[in-house]
């Protein structure tokens, strides 16, 4: 496992075309309604926060902190996440959230505003 | 299992005092009298046992509360315990203290009697879980970062190893899950990167002895041990099977039992990971829930031959066992987890399906199985069922509830 080549990378190769601007847009307030971003903060927090941690400091999954993602790029981001990375515990989520979602949770992780729901 | 002893009871021997005095006297001891009776409505100092007590995980506050299963009632909330998603408690062989291993690396004692955190130490940057040993004077953590096994005393919670989980391939530390308690001063995990199982002796805490063993599977996820100490079993993620140590045959190595159960059929995504914590016997057979799949597994211990499998309402997570063993519980990963079924052993079906709310994450029976407790964290609530009628009981408010730990619990092995 550790000889890997880190999944950001990998998916960075496939998947740069896809999402750059689209991030950005959603993240500017685009179709998510400001209901669903607080469920999509809810899930990060209790879904997510199942395997990375609550406080999203790492668990089983890596931490996904700021500065643990500030060099990967948005779009490879929102593919793990759609995608999942196979061969790992990471599942895809893309049975359950729409890929503006991902992109709108990626911005979210980024840029740390993670806990606007209190528990 | 004996409460504190209530002090500054009056004097007997006042009464024998002449009757003149004995108005003087009464009114002397009042105070007395009056602060005894205050400590008594506080609680702590009322004598009781805690056989039928407990505490539910309130996993974003970190707190919990005590709870009682004769009332069915909450006796108050314990706060300042850190970050408490995913985590889990052992207990004192007493049944009066807890020891909560948090996610932030927290290991804290908790006086349910008290109900004051006794100490806390932050021993690690992230950890998982832990087990208490054989004669109640270690407690192990499993951390993930960075990644290892630390021994503490129980008592005093100062620290008696670290054992750093060094994969044997030299590819570094490897976070460690499925840590349990083993007869013999034992202590059995596995190296979740590394892909192994170890054993380690602690009959001489200032040198201990290790074992491991290489090369059991990919991504060993969380481990078992089976209710007489003797068999240690780890579920890996990045196979279609397990990896199974006969703590009593250790010579004969660790084997991968249920090779296949998958049919090498692709997998559904797991979106939480299974706890195999929750494994049930019942009867002759062992109740596991299938990685990926909507199903619980019927294992036959001993030979570990699969005996059936039964289609469930989504990916179950915890498969418990009611404690006669004629009931086994399930519970779902998300997106499926607000319903809970109950598998009827006999005839192996499907007897009971129901939704207590969104998130149900844990279940506990009381010791002899009446009861059963479930946390149902977006609800905020944890509920108690009757395991005969299937009528919800009574229902309490808790915050984000999850794991529900009984001191039940104290008396039994791999728990
Ligand atoms: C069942 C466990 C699990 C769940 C649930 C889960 N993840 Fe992961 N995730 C992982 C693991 C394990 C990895 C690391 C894989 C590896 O490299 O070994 C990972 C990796 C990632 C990465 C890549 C991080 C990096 O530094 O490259 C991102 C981003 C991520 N997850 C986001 C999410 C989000 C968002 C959710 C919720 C919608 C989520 N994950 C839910 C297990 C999980």
């Amino acid at each position: 496992m550790n000889s890997r080549m880190p999944p950001w990378a990998a998916k960075a190769l496939v998947a740069v075309s896809l999402t750059a601007s689209l991030a950005n847009t959603a993240w500017a307030g685009g179709s998510i309604s400001a209901q669903r971003q607080q469920e999509l903060l809810y899930l990060l927090q209790q879904d997510c926060g199942s395997c990375h941690g609550l406080t999203l400091k790492g668990g089983l999954g890596s931490p996904l902190l700021p500065i643990n993602l500030a060099d990967k790029p948005d779009a490879a981001l929102v593919e793990v996440i759609m995608q999942g990375l196979p061969g790992t515990p990471m599942p895809p989520w893309r049975f359950l959230l729409e890929e503006k979602e991902a992109a709108w949770l990626v911005r979210a992780l980024k840029t740390g505003q993670t806990m606007k729901v209190s528990p | 299992m004996v409460g504190t002893r209530s002090e500054n009871r009056p004097d007997d021997e006042g009464i024998a005092m002449k009757f003149s005095k004995l108005i003087a006297f009464a009114l002397l001891i009042m105070p007395v009298l009056a602060a005894a009776e205050a400590r008594a409505q506080a609680g702590p100092a009322t004598i009781r046992g805690t056989g039928d007590l407990g505490l539910v995980i309130e996993r974003a506050s970190g707190s919990l509360q005590v709870i009682e299963t004769s009332q069915r009632t909450a006796l108050g909330r314990v706060e300042g315990l850190g970050d408490l998603s995913h985590a889990s408690a052992v207990y004192s062989r007493d049944g009066r203290y807890a020891y909560i291993f948090g996610r932030d690396g927290g290991l804290s004692k908790v006086d349910l009697l008290a109900r004051r955190l006794v100490k806390r130490v932050v021993q690690s940057g992230n950890s998982i879980g832990g087990a208490i040993s054989q004669d109640g004077r270690l407690v192990a953590v499993s951390n993930y970062k960075p990644g290892g096994v630390k021994v503490f005393d129980a008592g005093s919670l100062d620290l008696v190893a670290n054992i750093p989980a060094q994969a044997s391939d030299g590819s570094g530390l490897s976070k460690v899950v499925g840590l349990a308690d083993a007869p013999g001063q034992r202590f059995v995990f596995s190296l979740y990167d590394a892909g192994e199982i170890w054993v380690a002796d602690f009959s001489d805490p200032a040198d201990y002895k290790l074992r491991k063993y290489p090369n059991i599977g990919e991504l060993p996820y969380d481990g078992l041990i089976t209710d007489d100490g003797r068999y240690y079993i780890a579920g890996l993620f990045g196979e279609d099977g397990m990896a199974m140590l006969d703590l009593w045959r250790p010579e004969l190595g660790v084997r991968r039992i249920l090779d296949g159960y998958g049919r090498g059929e692709e997998k559904l995504p797991v979106y939480k990971m299974p706890h195999l914590e929750g494994w049930a016997r019942a009867g002759e057979v062992i109740f596991l829930p299938a990685v990926g799949r909507h199903e619980v597994l019927i294992v036959e211990p001993g030979s570990w031959r699969e005996v059936g499998r039964i289609p469930v309402h989504g990916q179950p997570i915890f498969a418990v066992a009611r404690p006669d063993g004629r009931q086994v519980w399930v519970n779902f990963a998300h997106p499926r987890n607000d319903t809970v079924q109950v598998i009827d052993v006999p005839s192996m079906k499907i007897v009971h399906e129901f939704k207590p709310g969104k998130a149900v994450l844990h279940l506990e029976f009381t010791p002899r199985g009446e009861q059963v407790w479930i946390s149902v964290r977006d609800a905020d609530r944890v509920d108690v069922y009757d395991t005969e009628s299937f009528q919800r009981l009574t229902t309490m408010p808790a915050k984000k509830p999850s794991g529900i730990f009984l001191t039940a619990r104290a008396n039994r092995i791999g728990l």
